[in-house]
């Protein structure tokens, strides 16, 4: 192999990771600026964003009903897609390709048209108050296809012989479940709860149409990079969560890789 | 069914009742029995999916009457989208002239482009990263993924707001040059137009460019490149006939995973895009606002899923996907 083409792909490579992250490390440097307005020249350092951020009510409540939706999103996501993922990786199902196509649906169709249809239904059909819980719905419909690839590809990399051995032995199926099923399928169920709640915690379009009183994050968010004075706490809050997410997907790789032995490091 | 069978079952003690004959064919019948696996999904899937999806095909066929919905079946609001105008001007002076509400087309049109051009750029700048990580990382390849994704786990928001940060009047281009000397005053052409909200969704996407290419990549049997080496062919030679072609159904998948979203997108024309770049998601949203009609909305926004179907629905059979993916299998 020759040294050049080596090189130029490699220089790429960084170029391409500077092209990612600049956007996303202004967010930190910003965060310590002394000063209201979002740019350059930058002032000296300061902590009081983070200060200002912690002492920040609607921040707090918007961050408390966000994790609140996270959660119960990704509990009630991971076990309808454990059951689809069952489903369709363990039984011969006539119909499979347009049952597996109607449960993807919600990741091809546009956010924008998702989000007014569940707000036509909830509003104009149902008659509902718009609250956390409508948002939860909204995205219990987002994450249920994630959580049900993720686990049918957890699912399909194990031998299917196990169970049946299992049941060949005289156990029930849900004792099968629980005993032969369910172990295999720790690590694939956590990464459905990561997935779940992550993509919860930041989805904005559907929370933005089927809010009511209550906000989430996002919309917290969306609606303070409108008034500049709450722009920097803003940004302390968002240095926090790529920490935090930066940390949770670290944990993530480190239990999946536990999960699978640490012998597949291309996996992915 | 246990109690059903019992029931049922009562009676003969040698002929099995009904609810046991039901019992038995459930079990016997993978069908049967994978279906009511599924079912609590399907169920939800559908009450949520379909039924709305159903409600706003209902919803697009109805009329806004100030604040009431007005249910007698119309074609208005799609009449109003496609009507021609009564005194239309030459195509040369206007493009749109021969619509008499030009804007909803215009924008549908306009966004697509938008959107097709932050997809070929995303997939285009992901390429050679997703090559790089696929054939020149042969140790930490999960660190180089993890270092790529993480980005991408922060708020979608904070991103493309980061983008007003390096475009904006005293942004970094602009802060960074001044400071070379290179310009007296602030550009302001970067911000606020279609060219920067095409850049920033080719950035938030990124993720959903590199890692289906990067999988399709991985794929590709080592061998096979050997083998074109070793009959003659030269490193790009190989790259266009072996390693392109293969990698193709990642790449495809990378451009509708970016595509399809990206055109009803509402966030980033509204942050970044200014008056001159706002998209058909912007639209959709100020009729179920603002502008207060719904149902033309619920048409707009079914027009424009329509759309984007029989585009990617096009796309997808001229290029031969399925076949792709039935010699990958």
């Amino acid at each position: 192999m020759s040294k050049r083409p080596i090189d130029i792909l490699f220089l790429y490579a960084l170029g391409y990771l500077a092209f990612i992250y600049l956007p996303v490390l202004l967010m930190p440097i910003f965060s310590v600026n002394d000063s209201i307005y979002v740019a350059f020249p930058l002032k000296d350092f300061t902590w009081k964003w983070y200060e200002r951020m912690f002492a920040d009510a609607g921040l707090k409540s918007a961050l408390y009903n966000t994790l609140k939706v996270a959660a119960i999103v990704s509990a009630v996501s991971t076990v309808f897609g454990l059951l689809a993922a069952k489903a369709l990786t363990r039984y011969r199902l006539p119909g499979k390709g347009p049952v597996t196509g109607l449960i993807m649906l919600p990741l091809v169709v546009p956010g924008i048209v998702l989000g007014i249809a569940l707000l036509v239904i909830a509003r104009k059909v149902l008659d509902l108050e718009l609250s956390l819980y409508t948002i939860a719905a909204g995205h219990v419909l987002l994450c249920v296809p994630l959580s049900m690839l993720v686990l049918m590809s957890r699912l399909e990399g194990f031998d299917k012989s196990l169970e049946e051995a299992s049941l060949d032995l005289g156990e029930n199926g849900w004792q099968t479940f629980w005993r032969v099923t369910f172990p295999l399928a720790v690590p694939g169920i956590v990464a459905s709860l990561l997935l779940s709640f992550t993509t919860s915690f930041d989805e904005f379009i559907l929370a933005f149409f089927l809010a009511g009183n209550e906000t989430t994050l996002p919309i917290y968010i969306f609606s303070s990079l409108r008034f500049p004075n709450r722009l920097p706490n803003t940004l302390a809050l968002g240095s926090l969560i790529l920490i935090a997410s930066f940390i949770l997907v670290s944990l993530g790789e480190w239990l999946r890789r536990r999960g699978s032995g640490g012998a597949t490091e291309s996996g992915v | 069914m246990t109690t059903a069978s019992n029931i049922l079952g009562v009676g003969g003690a040698a002929r099995p009742g009904f609810g046991t004959k039901v019992r038995r064919a459930f079990l016997r019948s993978e069908g049967l029995r994978g279906y009511a696996l599924l079912s609590p999904t399907l169920l939800v899937m559908f009450a949520m999916m379909v039924a709305p999806l159903a409600a706003l095909v209902a919803l697009g066929f109805w009329t806004q009457v100030y604040f009431d919905i007005d249910r007698t079946f119309t074609l208005a609001n799609y009449w109003a989208i496609i009507q021609p105008a009564d005194d239309p001007p030459s195509v040369f002076d206007d493009v749109y002239g021969f619509l008499e509400n030009p804007i909803y087309v215009k924008l549908l049109v306009k966004s697509l482009g938008m959107s097709l051009a932050a997809t070929l750029a995303s997939v285009l700048l992901a390429y050679p990263m997703a090559y790089f990580l696929a054939f020149r990382v042969k140790r930490h390849k999960l660190i180089w993924l993890t270092l790529i994704t993480v980005p991408f786990w922060t708020s979608y928001l904070l991103r493309v707001f980061a983008w007003k940060i390096i475009l904006g009047y005293n942004g970094v281009i602009n802060s960074g040059l001044i400071g070379l000397g290179l310009i007296d005053q602030p550009l302001e052409f970067l911000l606020y137009n279609p060219t920067a909200v095409t850049i920033t969704l080719a950035h938030a996407f990124a993720a959903y460019s590199i890692l289906p290419i990067y999988v399709s990549l991985e794929k590709i049997d080592r061998s096979l490149l050997e083998a074109a080496t070793d009959l003659g062919d030269s490193p790009a030679r190989r790259f266009w006939r072996v390693t392109l072609p293969l990698s193709m159904p990642g790449t495809i998948a990378a451009i509708l995973l970016v595509f399809i979203p990206t055109v009803g997108d509402y966030v980033t024309p509204s942050l970044v895009g200014g008056t001159s770049g706002i998209m058909i998601g912007n639209v959709i949203q100020s009729l179920f606002g603002k502008a207060n009609n719904a149902p033309l909305g619920a048409a707009v926004s079914l027009v424009m899923m329509l759309v984007i179907t029989v585009l990617v629905c096009l796309f997808v059979w001229l290029v031969g996907y399925r076949r792709m993916r039935k010699r990958e299998v």
